[in-house]
């Protein structure tokens, strides 16, 4: 039984751990913010959730805190990459675009309008 | 009407936060649950006004069932959205076509939008920057149709169709 | 099993030399709380893995704490680029 855990425990901790990797990796390649907030959110979410769930297969005494971790890393990751996004969004910094969407001038023009709007 | 509402919306923040309790001493000592009993019912004296909307109502057989059903597709998507990613990565040339593209959203309940966002966030090559109103805008890695509907199809439909069924 | 453990402390501090990079050279400020972020969260699973190496529980506690106030961390500053405070 302890070996089929620990088993469970190594495959799940290299996984998390190569997502980690990949994700720093896209961080450093990514050409704009957005774009490696992509990469980073991601890749680090599933990254840190795979290494938690591998530890606490390998400590079973661990489990429920290691769970509550495991929550809060699920739905504190994507809030401060969209707060991050917002605020580069309307301190004026432009995603880079290979194909110009048209979707995209509106979407700023309504980002500037929503700063408007705050004014007010 | 009133009254009851108020008292089901306290009786829900008492067993959350004494659940919460419950998980992090991680103890059945009686001393420890009879400590949990009092610091939460504290806790929810205070709090229950911002806490929740929905009151007991949440705990109802079918929402719950449809929570696993829903966390079921977030976790598929979110194992396929960081293959995706190190597809993206690992190839030499970076094969991303990014734009912004937007879409207008069914929910009404912040709380609705806001894990809308989040699931957004975590699925593949999608990532929300903002919503205004109910319309939310979205940063594509690669990006295939530009019309808010088919947009919203092709990106928000299996969440919302869940979501929908749970909040209203 | 202890080589292992050492295998994967590698692995995870070659991403967090890596994200340090981009928080070194990231042009705007932006790309630097990116960087911050995804290391914040790269480190609480630093934590846990010490933890059981050195077969320490306080280890989990503090990594809980730190998840909080790296979030808390991260937002304030997300809240300062757009203008708020």
């Amino acid at each position: 039984m302890e070996t089929i855990l620990e088993i469970l425990g190594v495959i799940f901790i290299s996984i998390g751990a190569a997502f980690l990797l990949l994700g720093s990796i896209g961080i450093l390649r990514m050409p704009d913010v957005y774009s490696r907030l992509q990469a980073g959110t991601k890749a680090s979410t599933l990254g840190t959730l795979g290494m938690l769930l591998g530890i606490g297969f390998f400590e079973p005494a661990w489990f429920l805190k290691i769970f509550i971790i495991m929550i809060f890393v699920i739905l504190s990751n994507p809030i401060s990459s969209h707060s991050i996004a917002r605020g580069s969004c309307r301190s004026g910094i432009k995603p880079k675009l290979k194909e110009t969407v048209n979707a995209y001038r509106d979407a700023m023009e309504s980002c500037e309008e929503s700063i408007k709007k705050d004014d007010k | 009407m009133e009254a009851t509402n108020k008292i089901s919306k306290f009786l829900f923040t008492w067993i959350v936060v004494f659940l919460v309790w419950l998980a992090f001493t991680s103890t059945f000592n009686i001393v420890e649950v009879i400590t949990g009993i009092i610091v939460s019912f504290i806790i929810a004296i205070f709090n229950f006004g911002y806490f929740t909307n929905m009151g007991l109502k949440s705990f109802s057989p079918m929402r719950v069932l449809y929570f696993f059903q829903y966390n079921a597709v977030f976790l598929v998507a979110l194992v396929k959205s960081n293959l995706n990613v190190a597809r993206i990565v690992l190839s030499p040339k970076l094969p991303i076509n990014t734009g912004i593209v937007e879409f207008e959203t069914k929910l009404e309940s912040d709380f609705a939008k806001m894990v809308l966002a989040n699931s957004i966030t975590l699925t593949p090559g999608t990532f929300t920057i903002d919503f205004v109103d109910s319309t939310f805008y979205i940063h594509w890695l690669d990006v295939k149709v530009t019309d808010p509907e088919e947009v919203y199809r092709e990106i928000a439909e299996p969440f919302e169709k869940i979501l929908l069924k749970i909040f209203n | 099993m202890e080589l292992f453990f050492e295998i994967i402390l590698g692995v995870v501090s070659l991403a967090l030399i890596l994200s340090f990079i981009r928080f070194i050279k990231g042009p705007t400020a932006s790309d630097r709380v990116v960087a911050l972020d995804t290391m914040s969260v790269t480190f609480i699973s630093v934590l846990v893995l010490l933890g059981h190496m050195f077969n320490r529980f306080i280890y989990i506690d503090v990594s809980l704490v730190y998840a909080v106030l790296g979030f808390i961390g991260v937002l304030i500053i997300a809240r300062y680029l757009e203008g708020g405070i």
